[in-house]
């Protein structure tokens, strides 16, 4: 029996899950490398939310072991459960933030539900937090009245306020523009390195995550198609590897939808029929 | 082939079951938490408020006019046998018997219980019941249960409203304009009115209607598939099922009050 390596926060094992029929992930094997950013990325639809949602253990894997901090995610009751949620913080694709909250409220949430300080302690660990996203003097605006990329950076000081171990964003970079897009970036690394977190982000930017991550993971077809560092992955001569990171829009992932072939569906055998009576109108 | 196959029927009979199961034991979650959430009162103080409060308005609206219809149709009929009289008295049980409870129930449905279903409907179609769930938060707990608690102490509150606002409807038709006497009209209220088995039994009416109703739309909400179109029908599915259950429970108490 192999002892979890210090050096892995998050640790699956022969992890498989599906809906139903349906296998997302099947018999995976994968370990994020504690204090360290990792980078899941792959197609759509392929499981990378899953996995975070697993790690946090809103789904139940049907076979195979979740390893947080050396505890099986997949086999705790809901005490163990929270009080494993308590160590981890996640930032939702669009935000999440509490609609009938204001921004310093939105911070506060976890603060008050969790503990007991006094409001004199709470206002100043939230406008921290917000300072760090940069968004200290936003705290009284509603969530109705800020930007996508603010409501994530809000999301992003409200993830924190408990200081966890291990942050996981879903797609922190989708929809923003070029400059929320690098100050998201830059906030997931700097973040991570001030406060000694380790962050897995879900991404399809190319560019900014091969900058910013330490470990990339990419996923295909429910399994692991290449994981190491950015420039291992960047080099890697796997096709299907090839083809993401060079973003070919055909290759092992086909561009067609499986269906019927051309030839059947255009009738080619009377092809030289219909070509001439189309030209002749 | 046959449109029903013995399968399907078993299929829908445990899908049925067990939605029922999944009901019941949200409904019961919901009762063991009354402890914990009267400790936090704030939050509940804070429902009570956006659920009476909203619904204030239309409920005394509604009872005001059903007292006036009632002084006017109590007349009428009353005064053919000479006993108008007792007019008071007939829109005061009808009122605080069967009215106040059952139709404030209904509007509650309607007012309340829709925005309690779309507002825990969107909440999860925001990710926002999931993003509790992560942070460690029950959101049965946080969520659900003080706004259950809410519904069940405002019910009877609005329902003594609707009730209140009804005889002064009675009384302005009755007295003030067909010229019945203002005398016997509120004495006969007096007599005949036997606070537990008239107004106690209302009371518990509307107490029960209250964790029907709020009930029902909290389920409906939580249960609802997050988009758009589900939060839509899950919250005409909150009127449907609240009112038909209203409807359905008033009779079944009438008939174990008043009977026995």
């Amino acid at each position: 029996m192999v002892l979890t390596p210090p050096s892995a926060l998050v640790e699956l094992r022969n992890l498989t899950f599906g809906y139903g029929d349906r296998v997302i992930l099947d018999d995976i094997s994968l370990s994020v490398p504690r204090g360290k950013v990792t980078a899941l990325m792959g197609a759509s639809g392929g499981g990378k939310t899953t996995i975070l949602r697993l790690i946090g253990g809103q789904n139940r894997a049907q076979s195979g072991q979740l390893l947080f901090d050396g505890g099986d995610v997949t086999v705790m009751g809901q005490t163990e459960l929270y009080a494993a949620r308590r160590r981890m913080g996640m930032l939702f694709q669009f935000g999440a933030l509490f609609a009938d909250l204001s921004v310093f409220e939105n911070v506060a949430f976890p603060l008050r539900e969790h503990t007991d300080l006094p409001d004199a302690l709470i206002r100043d660990i939230v406008l921290m937090k917000l300072n760090a996203v940069g968004l200290r003097g936003a705290r009284d605006l509603m969530p109705s009245d800020v930007s996508g990329g603010m409501a994530r950076r809000i999301a992003l000081a409200r993830a924190i306020a408990l200081d966890p171990e291990l942050v996981m964003y879903d797609e922190p970079f989708s929809g923003l523009d070029p400059i929320s897009l690098g100050t998201a970036a830059r906030l997931i690394r700097e973040l991570n390195d001030a406060m000694g977190l380790t962050s897995i982000f879900v991404s399809h930017e190319l560019e900014q995550t091969f900058s910013i991550a330490d470990h990339v993971i990419i996923l295909a077809n429910g399994k692991i198609a290449a994981q190491g560092t950015p420039e291992e992955v960047r080099t890697s001569t796997d096709p299907l590897v090839y083809q993401y990171v060079h973003a070919l829009s055909d290759g092992p992932v086909r561009f067609h939808y499986p269906g019927p072939t051309v030839q059947e569906d255009f009738s080619m055998g009377l092809q030289s029929n219909h070509k001439s009576s189309g030209v002749a109108q | 082939m046959s449109w029903y196959k013995p399968s399907d029927v078993g299929f829908a009979a445990r899908s049925k079951l067990a939605d029922l199961g999944h009901g019941a034991r949200l409904f019961f979650k919901l009762i063991a938490m009354m402890v914990p959430t009267f400790r936090r009162f704030g939050l509940v103080r804070d429902q009570i408020h956006f659920l009476g409060n909203y619904s204030l308005a239309i409920i005394a609206v509604s009872g005001l006019f059903v007292g006036f219809v009632f002084g006017l149709q109590g007349y009428y009929t009353l005064q053919r046998y000479g006993s108008s009289s007792a007019l008071g008295l007939l829109v005061t049980l009808t009122l605080v018997r069967e009215l106040g409870p059952v139709v404030t129930a209904l509007l509650f449905a309607g007012r309340a219980g829709t925005s309690l279903t779309a507002e825990i409907g969107l909440m999860k179609a925001g990710e926002q019941i999931s993003v509790m769930e992560m942070m460690a938060v029950d959101p049965v707990q946080r969520i659900l249960a003080p706004r259950f608690w809410a519904g069940v102490i405002t019910m009877p509150l609005l329902a003594a409203v609707f009730s209140a606002t009804g005889i002064i409807g009675g009384w302005v038709v009755g007295v003030l304009m067909i010229g019945v006497d203002g005398g016997s009209f509120w004495s006969q209220i007096q007599a005949g009115v036997d606070v537990w088995k008239d107004v106690g039994n209302g009371i518990l009416k509307s107490i029960v209607f209250g964790f029907t109703v709020t009930f029902i739309a909290l389920l409906q909400g939580f249960d609802a598939q997050p988009t758009p179109e589900g939060v839509a029908s899950a919250t005409t599915r909150t009127v449907v099922v609240a009112s038909l259950s209203v409807l359905g429970l008033d009779f079944i108490l009438t008939a174990m009050m008043f009977t026995i």
